[in-house]
């Protein structure tokens, strides 16, 4: 079975990252569950999607210490669900921090880099990816899934393919963002 | 068939229309919201009927007269919702329906994204009314439409509660291609049958408690009332927990039987009989209410069987929150004497809280500051309302002081305003909220001659479950164009002595008309008219100009907007955020925010 936690900030676009996962299983034959955070919270609260793919899957929710790899879309969510990594899982990371109102206000200097700090001690395979610097390239912030889930794909540790990627993404994202998302999974 | 990846919420939906579904009524509410829209999406021929009604007691009223005429009605509503349909709810189970008629009550266990933990088994039982529970997106397509076979049978409207890890949970699920509605026969009179009278509910009450043990030994035999295993130990379940404690025993080698419980009301006795004989002990794992636990515990004594139970009343289970597969290992570890090896992670570092917030653009937060700046100096209390707007109560805007169900923000504003009158009363509610229940409490304000200034939210849509129309945005579920209801007429009809609109994002104008409602008496209304970001397009973007900012950080202390962020002690907007509200430049003192 294949366990896959994606986490971030609400908005940040998960939802649509674990659906490719779960149809490019399901293309495979596999049997899927995934569970999503939706309501209150996607209003720039933490939100967090679990991913299994395979035979007999009974939770829709991934028990601690079984996901295979984090793709987290902020350094902080990262840290927040490193209890449910497997002991020498993969760890995606987006560099940029997103920095919560509270955290404005009173003047706290949260930026990411202790968060990533952290991973690096405590993650065997950890890949830092520059989401800022893929985005402007392929000239939108909407790629940033794609360009994390591209490189989960390429750490071997996603269950799929970059391959099956790029299938999945020609096969379920509108025709007139197939470019720039295909460009996103290149740079990735 | 074919294998789709469907959500929970969108199982359910496509299982009503194969079951034949005519009519869906509903109000949105997190978690069960997508259901009907899923019913919407698939309607293309029209061959359904489909509203968001303006509450739940007018959908389920709705349904009621559909399943009177033969019709399979389908209502759709969160838990809290069912309070507001719990009026025709408890009459409707004496006097039946005729054609099959479900209501799905959707529970937050935790709860994630609602006032309460309510339990709508308990509800069930209360309203005397079959309940199914179920565990899986794949479960729930089947199981609804046994719902439905059920109510018909039995002539009784049937309650469906699945719970949010159920509702918003996917999974592949094998689905028929094609539906066809059921051919309903059209109201046939009958007074005895239609007209609820003492006399006929006496003899109703008669009848269901003759019912209900035939139905629960009916029901013992249901498909996914499931008994396995082995042992002196059993645990009982239901609903998600039941996915968690499989998993929780998966691998583990543990011996002992497992019930799940789908139908908790009227409760499968037979089953359960044939579970606990021979046991010594069980533990019920159960979110919110423990309804299997009783009813076991019940059992035991009415059939003195030794056996002893554990769950939420002795402990052994946590007694509120959502169960996760964690909360299960701890207790099967302790129960079934399971040791499981743990992942251990050194202790993080301190990590940003991130509590929700309004969004960047969001009008409320305009309307709020507005109010704010207009009641600055003055004894004031700010009753709030459930929606987007609650998040009102966040700092810095810090206006929502009370909070407690829909429409009454304009009715607890009554209450406190009526203890102490020298203090100015506004009470926020938002558009949706309005027309759901906040109608009878401004006809209230007015009859009884309380001094509020109301303050109505209206963004042109139900923003926080995702974006519904209502009768206020002149479209409707069916896709028609229809009259919008104006919100402006209503409270001029019902005799507000100020009523003025005015846009939120002109902040001035704004408070300017606060300031001179709050002077009046009677009941006064401002309705703060914006659209939601999500409805709208961003318009142009704006930046700080680094020379002209002071730094004073005025615009991060007073509006608290996610766009604005510190950078090196600077204020900052984040572009990918920013909106164009223009908000943050008419707060600067110093002009040093433009387009």
């Amino acid at each position: 079975m294949n366990n896959i936690l994606l986490c971030g900030v609400g908005g940040q676009g998960t939802v649509l990252a674990s659906k490719l996962i779960a149809f490019a299983a399901m293309e495979k034959g596999e049997d899927v569950r995934t569970s999503e955070t939706i309501g209150m919270s996607q209003r720039g609260g933490c939100v967090v999607s679990h991913v299994r793919a395979g035979r007999d899957i009974a939770s829709p929710m991934l028990p601690k210490g079984s996901a295979d790899v984090i793709i987290a879309f902020e350094p902080a969510e990262a840290v927040r669900n490193i209890a449910y990594l497997k002991k020498g899982g993969t760890v995606v990371v987006n560099k940029k921090a997103v920095k919560p109102v509270t955290a404005s206000l009173i003047g706290s200097a949260y930026d990411g880099s202790e968060a990533i700090g952290y991973l690096k001690e405590n993650v065997e395979d950890l890949r830092v990816i520059d989401g800022d610097d893929i985005c402007e390239k392929c000239g939108s912030a909407k790629v940033l899934n794609i360009a994390l889930l591209a490189a989960a794909a390429k750490s071997g540790a996603l269950g799929m393919t970059v391959e099956e990627l790029k299938s999945a993404i020609v096969k379920r994202i509108p025709e007139r963002f197939h470019e720039i998302n295909l460009r996103a999974v290149e740079l990735a | 068939m074919s294998q789709r990846f469907l959500m929970g919420n969108e199982a359910i939906a496509l299982g009503a229309l194969h079951a034949g579904v005519n009519v869906v009524s509903g109000y949105p509410g997190t978690p069960s919201t997508e259901i009907l829209e899923t019913i919407a999406k698939n309607n293309k021929d029209r061959s359904v009927y489909v509203e968001w009604s303006v509450n739940e007691k007018a959908a389920l009223e709705v349904g009621a007269g559909a399943a009177y005429s033969g019709a399979r009605a389908l209502v759709t509503m969160k838990q809290v919702g069912l309070n507001v349909a719990s009026d025709p709810l408890m009459s409707l189970a004496y006097v039946g329906v005729k054609g099959g008629m479900v209501i799905v009550s959707a529970d937050d266990p935790g709860p994630i994204s609602s006032q309460t933990e309510q339990d709508t088994r308990r509800f069930a039982q209360f309203a005397k009314l079959p309940v199914f529970d179920p565990s899986f997106p794949e479960e729930a397509y089947r199981m609804i439409q046994d719902a439905f076979e059920l109510s018909e049978k039995y002539g009784t409207p049937v309650l469906f509660r699945p719970t949010t890890r159920v509702c918003h949970g996917c999974a592949n699920v094998e689905v028929a291609d094609s539906f066809a509605p059921h051919k309903p026969e059209g109201f046939v009179k009958d007074t005895m049958r239609w007209v609820i009278f003492p006399r006929t509910s006496y003899l109703n009450h008669c009848k269901i408690e003759k019912r209900d043990p035939l139905l629960g030994e009916d029901l013992s035999s249901y498909r996914y009332n499931q008994l396995t295993g082995s042992g002196k130990r059993g645990i009982a379940t239901h609903g998600i927990s039941y996915a968690y404690t499989r998993e929780a025993l998966e691998g583990s080698g543990a011996e002992c039987r497992l019930l799940k419980i789908s139908t908790p009301n009227p409760f499968p006795e037979k089953l359960a009989l044939e579970f606990l004989e021979g046991l010594d002990e069980v533990v019920c794992i159960e979110e919110l209410d423990p309804v299997i636990e009783k009813e076991l515990t019940y059992i035991c004594g009415k059939h003195n069987l030794n056996v002893k139970i554990h769950g939420k009343l002795d402990g052994t289970v946590q007694p509120a929150g959502e169960n996760t597969v964690e909360s299960v290992k701890t207790v099967l570890s302790e129960f079934l004497d399971i040791r499981y090896k743990n992942v251990d992670y050194p202790a993080p570092p301190e990590l940003p809280v991130r509590p929700p917030v309004l969004c960047a653009g969001c009008p409320h937060r305009a309307s709020f500051y507005a109010v704010k700046q207009a009641a600055k100096g003055r004894k004031a209390v700010f009753s709030g309302d459930i929606g987007c707007y609650t998040l009102g109560n966040a700092q810095p805007l810090d206006m929502v002081d009370t909070c407690l169900c829909m429409g009454a923000d304009v009715t607890i504003a009554q209450g406190i305003h009526r203890v102490k009158p020298d203090t100015l009363n506004f009470s926020f509610i938002g558009d949706s909220t309005f027309f759901a229940s906040g109608i009878t409490g401004v006809v209230n304000a007015v009859y009884n001659q309380t001094d509020i200034v109301l303050i109505v939210l209206d963004n042109s849509t139900t923003a926080m479950t995702g974006h519904q129309p209502h009768p206020g945005t002149g479209v409707t579920m069916m896709g028609d164009i229809c009259n919008a209801v104006s919100i402006e007429k209503i409270l001029n009809a019902v005799g507000c002595t100020y009523v003025k609109t005015v846009d939120p994002l002109d902040l001035s104008a704004a408070e300017a008309a606060v300031k001179e409602a709050a002077d009046m008496k009677g009941v006064k209304a401002v309705i703060m008219k914006s659209p939601c970001i999500a409805v709208t397009k961003p318009d142009k973007l704006y930046s700080i100009n680094k020379e002209k900012c002071i730094g004073c950080k005025k615009c991060i202390r007073e509006l608290g907007c996610p766009a604005i962020v510190l950078e090196e002690g600077r204020p900052v907007i984040e572009k990918s955020l920013c909106y164009g509200c223009g908000v943050c430049a008419q707060v600067c003192p110093v002009d040093a925010i433009g387009r």
